[in-house]
C-alpha cells in the first residue's frame, strides 16, 4: 500500500523525514519496501505566477508567448501550449531547473525562435492530477513569487508499506496514523467519521434484502439525489494520484478515497438503473453468468454471491460491480454501498473466478463491520461536499456491528516469561492504549479490551504480548543462549551419508542437484514404467511428475556439460525420489485419517563419462569410464561406509544389456550398476556413460559403524596364487564363492587379480589370504585347505588347475 | 716367519691399498680386487699353502697374511662405498627432466554442492548448539504443512498459485515447518531441532525456484523466551558470516509463530550501507541490515496439536525459525541467480564445496 505522506499529516504528524519514519515503522512492524517521492523535485523552482500579458506565437498558431510575473518585480517570457491561457490568470510556473515527475531537468528553451524561460503547468505536469486539456488556474489572491509547494502538493514522499495479512486495518492512511501515533507518540487526529451527516432509518424506494446474513455480516448504503458528475477537486485528486491511484469522476473518486482513507471499500450503484430500488444478496446458481464490469462474462458456481436488483444480478458481492448499473456521466441518483463480507468465502470466490481486484483482496482478509459505516459516513460528507448531492433521508443497514469486544487479561509475569525482560507495567498499559485498546488495571497486570479494528488478530494473551513487544521495542531485548544442557550430534545415518558424499567426492565426482520434477517423458526416454507421482498443478508440463529415479536428472546435468564442452564428467547426487505406492512406516495419527502419502526414498547416484583421469604428456590416453571404473567407484564409496556387497548380472532397460548389474546388500536389491544403453544414452546426446544409484534405506542399515578390533598385525599372513581355467559362462564371483566356502576358517581372503579368456574357457587368478589370529601359519597347515579347494573348483565349476 | 715371506706380505699389502686408493671406478676396484684377494692372487694362495709351511712359520705367516687381507678387504669396502656414491651422483647427473613439464594427474577431486556445504555448515552450528538434526517427508499432509501451523482453511499460501497439490489433502511441502508438529507428536519436551530440508513453491525467476531448501529450528522447553531466541539466532549468524555480526528483530507476521518477527544481520559487505568507492551497497541496499531470517516464539495453538505428548500451552514456551539456504549460500558467495543452483554447470559447482 502507498503511503502519501501529505496525506497522513492530515491525521499524523510525526515530525521525521520520510526515511527516519521508515525505520521506525520498519522497527514496530510494518515493513517499508521502499520510499519514493512522488511528483516534482527541486521545488524552489516551482512558484506561483501571474500572466500579465499574452500574445500570439509569431510563429505557431497553437503557441502562446506569455510575460509572467513571478514575484520580486521580476518577468518571465514563457511560450505556452496551452488553449486556455490568458493574461490575469494565476498560474503555476515552472523555472528553469525544476525536475519533473519523469526526472528531467527543464532548461531554458527556444521554440519555434521564441526564447522561454520556463514552462505554466497543467496538472498531469506535477502528478497532482490526469488533466492535460490545459494549464491550472488557481485563485486569485495568491501572490506570484509564492512557492508552488506552498499552495498545491506538488511533491511528496510516499512510503510503500507490505502490510502483512493479520493487519487489514493498516490498509488504510487512518489505519497507518494509528501505528504512526503508537511507534512516534505524535499526537493522533480523531477519525474522519465522527461527524456523521446522515440519519438511521428506512430509505424511501430503496429495499435490501440478505439472504446469507453469514456471508453478509452488514449492508449499508445510502442515496445521493442530485448528483452532479464533473471532476474531483485538486486536493482530492492529488491524494488519489499520490497513492497510485488515476482520478476518473467525482463519485468514483469519492470510493476509491474513502476506501484508501478508512480501508473500506465502497460501490456506487447509478439508482435509476437498480431495477426496482431492490437489491437482494444471494447465492448465484450453479452456472449462472453476468458480465462485470470490466467486460467480461463470468460463470458462477452455489458458492458465490451476487447481488440482484429486480432484472437479475448487479454484482458480483465484494468483487465487482457490473456493466448495468455503473455510474456514468448523466448519473444523477448515486446509492452509495458500504458492506462486509465473510473473507474466506469471498477469497475462495475471487480464486476460482481468477479476479482479484483491490475491494477483494481487502474483504478476503476479515474487515470488521462496524467499518462499513465509518465508510457510509465519510462517503456522505463528501458527496455532499464534492457533488452537490443531496441525502435521501435515511440509512440501509442490515445486520450491524460485531461481536461484543473481548477482554483479555495479560499478566505482568507472563509478559517477562515470554520476552525474557520486564517492560514496566505503565509503559505496557501506554502502548496499549495508544493502539486505542481499552486498558484497566487488574490484579496481576492488566485488563485489555480490544479496538474493533484489531478483533480478529488480537484474540490472546500472546498477542497482547507481541503488541506491547514490538511498540516497546525489540531492539531492547537481551540476546541469550539457552542453557539447556543438552548436547546434539548427526545421527549414524547422517554421518554415513556425508560420508558417502565425502568419498565420491575424493573419487572425483562433483555433486550435482537435480529437479524433484521432471517431464513424464522422461519416462519413455529411460525406457522404465515406475508409478510416480503426480502434480495436480504443475508450473509446467516438463515439471509435472516427481522422479522415480535420480538417472534422468543426472543425465540431463551430464548433458548440460558436455554440451558445453566438458570432455570427462564425473557427478552424483543424492536426493529424494517418490513412487506411487504406500510407504511402509508406521502411520502418524494424521496419516491414518488421510490420503496415504507416497514412498518417498533417499537414492545416491553417480555417473561418469569420458576419461577417467586427465590426459597429460606421458599419458595421452587414459582410459575412458566403462562399467569397471563404475564398479570401482562403487566400491570406493560402500568399503568407505564398511558396507559388503555383491553383484549380479542385472537387466534394468536403461542399461547395456551385457554390462548391467544390480548391487546386493545384506542378499537384498539395493540399486543398479552399469552402463548406461546406447539408445538411452544417445536421448541425452551422450555417448558411453556408466554409473549407479544406491537406495539409502537399503545400503545404511549394513553399515559397519563401530567396527570390532581384528588381529591382523600380531603374526604374518600367507598369500597364494591359484589360477583356474573355468568354462566361459561361470563368473568370478562364482569362483570366490567356491573358494571361499573350500577354504575353511583361516582363508581371510580371496581377491581375482588376473582374467584372460580362450576358446570357451576362462582363466581366473585368485590370490588366496590365510591367517591366525594366534600363531604364524606354515605350509603345512595350508596345503590341506589348497587341496580342498582345487577340489571343490574341480567339482562344483568344472574347473581345472592352470598348470 | 723368513724375512723374504714377511717382506712379500707387506709389499703385497702396500701395493694392494695403493691400488685400491688408485681405483677410479668401480669395475676398477673390482678388478684390483680380483688380482689382490682373488681365488688365484698371490696373498690368498699365501694363506692357503700356509699348511706346507714348516711349522714354526706356520703361525706367523698365516697370522701375518690374514692381517693384510682383511686390510685389503677392508681398503676395497671403503673405496667402494665411495666410489659407488661418486658413481650415483654421476649417474643422477646426467638423469635431467624438464622440471617445468605438467605433473603427471591424478584423478581431481570432487566438490560438495554449494548448498550442500553450506547446509552442512548450517548444521554444525547448530548441533554444536545442542540442536538434533531431523528429516521429514518432502511429500506431506495439508495437515502437517498447514492445518497444524495454524493457517486458516482459506490462507491464501494453500491457493493452487501458492502450493503444489498431488491431492486434496496432500501436498509438496511449501516449508520444512511441517517437522514441527511432526517432531513434537513423537517426542516430548525438552525439544531442541533443527530440519533442514527441500521444500517446493510454485514460482520461478531468478530470485524464486520452484524447489529450494530451507532449514528449520525449533525449541521448546519451559523458560524459552524471545531474547534467547535472539542469542541463538546471534550466535549462528556470526558463525556463518562472521563473528564482527550483529543481528536485530523486526516484528513481522507469521501464523504458527507469536510474537513473530524476522532476522536481519549487519551487512557484511559494506560499511554504514555504502562501498569504499561512495556508492550505495548494492547488497543491503544501502540499509546496512539484510534479511536472512522469519523466526517467532512458538504460537500456543500449536502445543494443543500435540497435548498427547506432553506439550502445555501454559507451562512450554518454545521458538521456532525457517531459513532458506539459498538465500544464505547467495549471500555469502553472491550467486546471482537462483537457478545456477540447479543447473550443475561444473564450471560452477567447481568453485565451491
Amino acid at each position: 500500500m502507498r503511503l502519501p505522506l501529505f496525506w497522513l499529516t492530515d491525521y499524523v504528524d510525526p515530525g521525521m523525514d520520510a526515511s527516519k519514519l521508515a525505520a521506525r515503522l520498519a522497527m514496530t512492524g510494518t515493513e517499508v519496501d521502499r520510499v519514493h517521492t512522488h511528483g516534482v523535485s527541486a521545488l524552489e523552482n516551482f512558484v506561483v505566477g501571474r500572466v500579465l500579458e499574452r500574445e500570439q506565437h509569431p510563429d505557431a498558431d497553437r503557441l502562446s508567448v506569455c510575460q509572467v510575473a513571478i514575484g520580486e518585480g521580476d518577468v518571465s517570457t514563457i511560450v505556452c501550449g496551452a488553449p486556455n491561457v490568458a493574461a490575469g490568470q494565476t498560474v503555476g510556473v515552472a523555472l528553469p531547473g525544476s525536475v519533473m515527475p519523469d526526472g528531467t531537468r527543464l532548461k531554458k528553451a527556444k521554440l519555434r525562435g521564441v526564447p522561454s524561460n520556463g514552462m505554466i503547468l497543467a496538472e498531469d505536469e506535477v502528478g497532482i492530477g490526469s488533466d492535460h486539456a490545459g494549464i491550472m488556474v488557481l485563485d486569485d489572491d495568491l501572490v506570484p513569487g509564492t512557492p508552488l509547494a506552498q499552495v498545491l502538493p506538488i511533491s511528496t514522499d510516499v512510503l510503500e508499506l507490505e502490510i502483512t495479512p493479520n493487519r487489514p486495518d493498516c490498509l488504510s492512511v487512518y489505519g497507518v496514523a494509528r501505528e504512526v501515533h503508537a511507534a512516534t507518540g505524535a499526537p493522533l487526529n480523531p477519525p474522519p467519521w465522527m461527524e456523521d451527516p446522515g440519519t438511521p432509518g428506512p430509505v424511501e424506494g430503496v429495499t435490501v434484502e440478505v439472504q446469507d446474513a453469514e456471508f453478509c455480516p452488514r449492508f449499508t448504503a445510502r442515496l445521493f439525489e442530485d448528483v452532479k458528475i464533473g471532476p474531483s477537486p485538486r486536493w482530492l485528486k492529488a491524494r488519489l494520484m499520490a497513492a497510485g491511484q488515476r482520478p476518473i469522476n467525482n463519485v468514483v473518486d469519492i470510493t476509491n478515497y474513502v476506501m484508501l482513507l478508512t480501508g473500506q471499500p465502497l460501490h456506487a450503484f447509478n439508482f435509476d438503473l437498480v431495477a426496482g430500488g431492490k437489491l437482494v444478496v444471494r447465492r448465484a446458481g450453479q452456472g449462472e453468468q453476468m458480465t462485470t464490469l470490466d467486460d467480461q462474462v463470468r460463470t458462477l458456481d452455489s458458492s458465490m454471491h451476487l447481488i440482484d436488483d429486480g432484472e437479475g444480478p448487479t454484482s458480483i458481492a465484494g468483487i465487482m460491480g457490473g456493466q448495468r448499473s455503473e455510474v456514468r456521466e448523466d448519473t444523477t441518483r448515486v446509492l452509495m454501498e458500504a458492506a462486509n463480507w465473510h473473507g474466506p468465502t469471498l477469497q475462495r470466490t475471487s480464486q476460482k473466478l481468477g479476479l482479484r481486484t483491490e475491494a477483494s483482496g481487502r474483504f478476503e482478509k476479515g474487515l470488521p463491520p462496524e467499518q462499513s459505516m465509518w465508510g457510509t459516513i465519510v462517503a456522505t460528507q463528501l458527496m455532499l461536499e464534492l457533488t452537490g448531492a443531496r441525502l435521501a433521508p435515511g440509512t440501509i443497514d442490515v445486520g450491524g456491528e460485531g461481536p461484543a469486544p473481548k477482554t483479555i487479561r495479560l499478566r505482568e509475569e507472563k509478559v517477562t516469561r515470554l520476552l525474557g525482560t520486564a517492560v514496566p507495567i505503565r509503559e505496557q498499559a501506554d502502548i496499549l492504549e495508544a493502539l486505542e485498546f481499552d486498558v484497566h488495571d487488574a490484579g496481576d497486570g492488566l485488563d485489555v479490551t480490544v479496538p474493533a479494528f484489531r478483533r480478529n488478530d488480537v484474540t490472546r494473551e500472546v498477542d497482547l504480548i507481541e503488541e506491547v513487544a514490538r511498540i516497546w521495542g525489540l531492539e531492547k531485548l537481551p540476546a541469550t543462549i539457552p542453557g539447556h544442557g543438552m548436547s546434539a550430534r548427526l545421527t549414524p545415518e547422517q554421518r554415513l551419508r556425508r560420508r558417502a558424499g565425502d568419498a565420491l567426492v575424493g573419487a572425483g565426482f562433483s555433486e550435482a542437484i537435480g529437479w524433484s520434477f521432471q517431464a513424464p517423458e522422461m519416462a519413455r526416454r529411460l525406457r522404465i514404467d515406475d508409478s510416480a507421482v503426480k502434480l495436480r498443478n504443475p508450473l509446467s508440463e516438463d515439471l509435472a511428475v516427481m522422479r522415480t529415479t535420480l538417472l534422468g536428472s543426472l543425465l540431463t546435468s551430464v548433458r548440460h556439460n558436455t554440451a558445453r564442452g566438458a570432455e570427462d564428467v564425473r557427478l552424483f547426487e543424492k536426493g529424494s525420489v517418490y513412487f506411487d505406492r504406500p510407504h511402509r512406516r508406521e502411520p502418524t495419527a494424521a496419516e491414518a485419517r488421510s490420503t496415504p502419502l507416497p514412498d518417498e526414498r533417499m537414492h545416491l547416484a553417480a555417473l561418469m563419462t569420458g576419461r577417467i583421469r586427465p590426459a597429460s604428456w606421458g599419458d595421452g590416453n587414459p582410459p575412458t569410464a566403462d562399467f569397471f571404473a563404475a564398479k570401482g567407484v562403487l566400491e570406493t564409496v560402500l568399503g568407505a561406509l564398511r558396507v559388503d556387497f555383491t553383484v549380479v548380472r542385472g537387466a534394468d532397460p536403461f542399461l547395456h544389456p551385457g554390462r548391467a548389474a544390480r548391487v546386493l546388500v545384506g542378499g537384498e536389491d539395493a540399486g543398479w550398476l552399469g552402463e548406461i544403453h546406447p539408445g538411452v544414452a544417445a536421448e541425452f546426446g551422450l555417448a558411453r556413460v556408466a554409473g549407479f544409484e544406491l537406495d539409502f534405506g537399503a545400503v545404511l542399515p549394513h553399515a559397519v559403524v563401530a567396527p570390532h578390533y581384528e588381529d591382523l598385525t600380531s603374526f604374518p599372513a600367507i598369500r597364494q596364487d591359484l589360477a583356474f581355467w573355468v568354462p566361459a559362462d561361470r563368473t568370478a564371483s562364482e569362483l570366490v564363492e567356491v573358494v571361499r566356502g573350500a577354504g575353511g576358517k583361516l582363508l581371510k581372503d580371496v581377491r581375482v587379480f588376473d582374467v584372460y579368456a580362450r576358446e570357451g574357457q576362462t582363466s581366473l587368478a585368485v590370490r588366496l589370504e590365510f591367517r591366525a589370529g594366534d600363531r604364524t601359519l606354515t605350509d603345512d597347515e595350508i596345503s590341506p585347505q589348497r587341496e580342498k579347494i582345487v577340489k571343490a573348483v574341480a567339482e562344483k565349476l568344472e574347473g581345472e588347475l592352470r598348470g | 716367519m723368513s724375512t723374504a715371506t714377511a717382506d712379500r706380505i707387506a709389499a703385497l699389502r702396500a701395493e694392494g691399498e695403493a691400488a685400491v686408493a688408485a681405483a677410479a671406478s668401480t669395475a676398477d676396484l673390482e678388478e684390483i680386487r680380483v688380482r689382490f684377494l682373488g681365488r688365484k692372487a698371490e696373498l690368498p694362495n699365501l694363506l692357503r699353502d700356509v699348511g706346507k709351511l714348516p711349522p714354526e712359520e706356520r703361525g706367523p705367516v698365516g697370522k701375518g697374511a690374514n692381517q693384510a687381507r682383511q686390510a685389503l678387504q677392508a681398503a676395497v669396502d671403503a673405496r667402494q662405498a665411495e666410489l659407488e656414491a661418486v658413481e650415483l651422483e654421476q649417474r643422477l647427473a646426467a638423469d635431467v627432466v624438464d622440471v617445468t613439464l605438467p605433473g603427471t594427474p591424478v584423478t581431481p577431486a570432487g566438490h560438495l554442492h554449494i548448498l550442500t556445504a553450506t547446509r552442512r555448515e548450517i548444521e554444525d552450528v547448530f548441533v554444536g548448539l545442542g540442536f538434533s538434526v531431523v528429516e521429514g517427508p518432502e511429500i506431506d499432509l495439508a495437515y502437517y504443512n498447514f492445518d497444524a501451523l495454524n493457517h486458516d482453511p482459506s490462507h491464501p499460501a494453500r491457493s493452487l498459485a501458492d502450493t503444489f497439490y498431488v491431492a486434496d489433502d496432500v501436498v509438496l511441502r511449501t516449508q520444512t515447518s511441517p517437522m514441527q508438529v511432526r517432531q513434537m507428536e513423537l517426542q516430548p519436551p525438552p525439544l531442541y531441532i533443527i530440519v533442514p530440508g527441500r521444500v517446493y513453491r510454485p514460482d520461478n525467476d531468478a530470485t524464486h525456484t520452484p524447489q529450494f531448501h530451507q532449514v528449520e529450528g525449533l525449541a521448546v522447553d519451559e523458560n524459552l523466551t524471545l531474547g534467547d531466541l535472539q542469542g541463538t539466532l546471534l550466535a549462528f549468524a556470526r558463525a556463518i558470516f562472521g563473528d564482527d555480526r550483529e543481528v536485530r528483530l523486526r516484528p513481522h507476521f507469521f501464523p504458527f509463530t507469536e510474537p513473530s518477527v524476522e532476522l536481519d544481520v549487519s551487512c557484511f559487505n559494506c560499511k554504514q550501507g555504502f562501498l569504499k568507492d561512495g556508492s550505495r551497497c548494492p547488497l543491503c541496499k544501502g540499509t546496512s541490515w539484510i534479511e536472512i531470517l522469519g523466526a517467532g516464539m512458538v504460537d500456543p495453538n500449536l502445543y494443543g496439536y500435540v497435548a498427547e505428548s506432553g506439550y502445555d500451552p501454559e507451562r512450554h514456551q518454545g521458538f521456532a525459525w525457517g531459513m532458506g539456504i539459498e538465500r544464505i549460500a547467495f549471500l555469502k558467495h553472491g550467486v546471482p541467480d537462483l537457478r545456477m543452483f540447479f543447473e550443475n554447470d561444473l564450471r560452477l559447482l567447481e568453485q565451491f564445496g
